[in-house]
């Protein structure tokens, strides 16, 4: 790994180190000591008419999203190309798929951006670190639409397996690859740095709903009955938080 | 056969005078938060009126409780699993604040503040959503009795689902106007659909008392319970993003003692007690083909505590001695299954509730009265049931599914009690006939009893949980925690207060309490003398006020 400056390590892989660190360590601690802060956070009791359209449309166009993420960083190239899959292809479904997203997540987010902006019911609801999370999210998602629009689709592409997903899927090996991504164009760059930025503030954000999808309530039992069950008492000084403090401005 | 038992509420509307002392008491215990504002898990409607939120009852609007599929099977009105999990970004049936109302207060600093001046200030209603001035246009009261009466109560789902000739008999007009109260907590059913809706799983029904309640640190704030519902009884905390319900003051019930409604019930019309019932049997009996069968259905779910058959099963299967005695002299299962003048809350959401209600007969004497009868005449009596002003057809829609027999029947079986008792009193010896309406002498007495003498010792039978559980039931619920250790509060840092639990805590016979409790390190008892005094009334000590 010659040839890398100090910033370059700093910022391409200790950091990324960190907000893993934090992402991983911050749920264990949340899931252990938050139960009653951990919530989807609904504003749907305070408005119900924006919420209708801009949130199933900006939830799939994320699902969308993430599996075109999980197709193009964390697949191999090569796995693609052993199956008979050219790059020239990749990149049309690539374009053509994410574009779709793109366009979702784009309705989504302005209605939901609007939303949170400008009914004061709604915006009244928000903490300081969702707003951290929101806007940081916000950065990743213009970065990301101009990515998948303005280079895939109109510009003349830019083959980031080759390049952003190396580094990535290197973080996760042991060994990322620091030139790969500090030769990416700043676009790549910011969006790659914003997410990590928002892996690091997901676990104290209302974003750790992600994590409660309830795929379990398909199987289980319509009426749920509990009995007396010996539970362990709460560990000594960790009442955790329960209620909101009675005054306290949201 | 799966003997459960359920502490079960009976209301008689005959006595409720619409003071909303339960709703306050109510509120005060559990519901004056940030955040629950307008969350009532006890409120008292005026009827005919939308109710709260506004026309809850209507489910083809609201889509709460159960339906029938086509080959018969019990399904969510509200759709498949799947189909609520598709939606979970947007529930399409949940109320809006607006269905409720938004929460205010009023700016009172400003009566302190305002610069000085000629004029004095008024104070405005401010949003607790968000800060700002608003108008209030509805909420919980809005209507009560018939406010708006003449513009809205039209629209209350039971008169919209009558047949047209009886509809013609509501009227709103000041001369001929009916009404009377409806206090509504949640049901705690035993096919509770709230439950059944909440994908996280963090609802349940307790298998001891059968009390629905939601565990806050499982919630995660899906907003299904809400709208599966049809009682609109489980509502959204707007600051804690998590649901909350009536929790059927459950702390107190462990304890022996009654809700802290049905304690400071002015008109003492609250009634709590046991029911057993086979649980094996529920899920039939829900699935009843013809609605208007739903009520006998449900009866057919209780078992009878006096059957030597069911309590030595029940004995086998584990329900402690102690709770199979409060069982038989249960006054819920009594005014429920043993007299039938207790019906079901809509039996038709399929939910199969268990707070039971006495529909009112007072407006029929008044009627009777009015027209120069004697009240104690039961023909007369019987006569006016069907010349109602409250048509027996509403009541019918409210409590049987449209079906008018057992509301009939109920209120000829009241009728008759206060004829028979009446008669007594005066020792006059009158033709009356118990059997006309399936009464012995011992029934009518007993409801006599009940209804009338409505002792609290008589009211509430509540068998205190079993001490031996009581440090697995207090971990069983996490509420119990000390409301000091919050953050910055004055129980942050140090372990808190010792919390009361049931360990310790046993009524006496003459009503007072003790409890000693054990801080949690061990050290420093806290001594608690409680009073509890079962009110002998404005006639003197119990026993002196009856009449045998």
């Amino acid at each position: 790994m010659s040839g890398i400056t100090g910033f370059q390590l700093w910022w391409w892989v200790i950091l990324p180190y960190l907000a893993l660190a934090t992402f991983v360590i911050g749920h264990i601690w949340r899931y252990r000591y938050d139960q009653f802060g951990w919530t989807s956070r609904s504003t749907e009791l305070q408005e119900k008419k924006l919420l209708k359209w801009g949130s199933p449309i900006f939830h799939y166009g994320t699902f969308a999203a993430i599996s075109g993420h999980i197709i193009g960083i964390l697949i191999p190239e090569r796995w693609t190309a052993a199956i008979g899959i050219p790059e020239t292809a990749y990149r049309w479904f690539s374009a053509g798929a994410g574009t779709l997203a793109a366009v979702l997540i784009i309705i989504g987010v302005a209605i939901l951006a609007g939303r949170r902006l400008f009914v004061a019911r709604v915006r009244a609801t928000t903490s300081p670190v969702d707003w951290l999370a929101l806007i940081l999210l916000a950065i990743v998602i213009v970065m990301g639409i101009a990515e998948t629009i303005g280079v895939g689709l109109l510009g003349h592409g830019y083959n980031y397996r080759q390049s952003v997903a190396l580094w990535f899927r290197g973080l996760f090996a042991g060994s990322p690859d620091v030139r790969a991504i500090a030769h990416a164009p700043f676009l790549y760059q910011l969006h790659a740095t914003a997410a990590w930025a928002v892996i690091a503030v997901w676990p104290f954000s209302r974003l750790v709903h992600a994590w409660s999808a309830p795929v379990w309530y398909l199987w289980r039992p319509f009426v749920v009955y509990r009995s007396r069950r010996a539970t362990r008492p709460n560990e000594p000084g960790t009442s955790g938080r329960r209620w909101r403090r009675i005054g306290v401005h949201y | 056969m799966r003997i459960m038992a359920q502490v079960c509420m009976v209301m008689n509307l005959d006595k409720c005078i619409g003071c909303h002392t339960c709703s306050v008491t109510c509120k005060q215990t559990w519901t004056n938060r940030p955040g629950t504002e307008y969350v009532y898990f006890n409120n008292v409607e005026t009827k005919p009126g939308l109710g709260y939120p506004a026309r809850y009852e209507d489910q083809e609007q609201w889509k709460g409780g159960w339906t029938l599929d086509k080959k018969g099977r019990l399904k969510l009105k509200a759709g498949s699993r799947l189909k609520k999990l598709a939606s979970i970004f947007y529930n399409p049936d949940l109320p809006g604040i607006e269905d409720y109302h938004e929460p205010f207060s009023y700016d009172y600093a400003h009566l302190i503040t305002a610069p000085a001046g000629t004029k004095a200030p008024s104070v405005s209603t401010r949003s607790a959503l968000t800060g700002r001035e608003m108008n209030p246009t509805w909420g919980a009261n809005w209507e009560d009795d018939l406010a708006g009466a003449p513009a809205r109560a039209l629209q209350d789902p039971n008169i919209v689902a009558l047949p047209e000739n009886a509809a013609e008999k509501v009227k709103l007009d000041f001369e001929s106007v009916f009404m009377f109260y409806l206090p509504r907590i949640c049901e705690h059913c035993l096919n509770p659909s709230c439950v059944a809706s909440c994908p996280s799983g963090a609802m349940y029904k307790r298998e001891e008392d059968g009390i629905v309640l939601v565990d806050q640190d499982r919630c995660r704030g899906w907003r299904f319970c809400v709208s599966g519902c049809p009682y609109k009884k489980v509502y959204f905390n707007h600051r804690t993003g998590k649901a909350e319900k009536c929790t059927f003051c459950f702390p107190r019930i462990e304890a022996g003692l009654p809700t802290i409604c049905s304690e400071t019930c002015v008109g003492r019309l609250r009634y709590l007690g046991l029911v057993l019932y086979d649980a094996d049997k529920v899920l039939a009996a829900a699935a009843t083909t013809d609605a208007a069968d739903l009520y006998q259905a449900q009866l057919g779910v209780f078992l009878d505590p006096d059957d030597p058959a069911v309590a030595a099963e029940a004995e086998r299967q584990g329900i402690p001695h102690d709770w199979l005695a409060a069982a038989r002299r249960s006054p819920t299962y009594a005014l429920i299954a043993r007299h039938k003048v207790a019906l079901p809350l809509h039996p038709e959401y399929r939910t199969m509730p268990m707070v039971w209600y006495i529909p009112p007969l007072s407006p029929v004497a008044d009627v009777t009265t009015a027209a120069g009868y004697d009240d104690a005449d039961a023909d007369s009596v019987f006569a006016a049931i069907d010349a109602l002003r409250i048509p027996v057809e509403y009541l019918a829609n409210l409590f049987t599914a449209g079906e008018v027999g057992p509301v009939r029947m109920a209120l000829r079986r009241l009728a008759m009690v206060r004829a028979v008792m009446r008669a007594h009193q005066l020792g006059t010896h009158p033709a009356i006939d118990l059997a006309e309406v399936g009464l012995t002498e011992d029934d009518a007495e007993d409801l006599f009893r009940l209804l009338a003498i409505a002792r609290y010792e008589d009211r509430y039978v509540v068998p205190p949980a079993h001490a031996e559980d009581a440090g697995r039931l207090l971990a069983q619920h996490d509420l119990s925690g000390c409301s000091l250790d919050t953050e910055g509060g004055p129980g942050m840092g140090g372990e808190g207060p010792a919390t009361a639990d049931v360990t310790g805590f046993h009524l006496r016979h003459d009503g007072s309490s003790d409890a000693s409790v054990a801080g949690r390190d061990g050290h420093g008892r806290l001594h608690l003398r409680v009073a509890e005094h079962p009110s002998p009334g404005p006639l003197g000590p119990a026993g002196a006020g009856g009449t045998r």
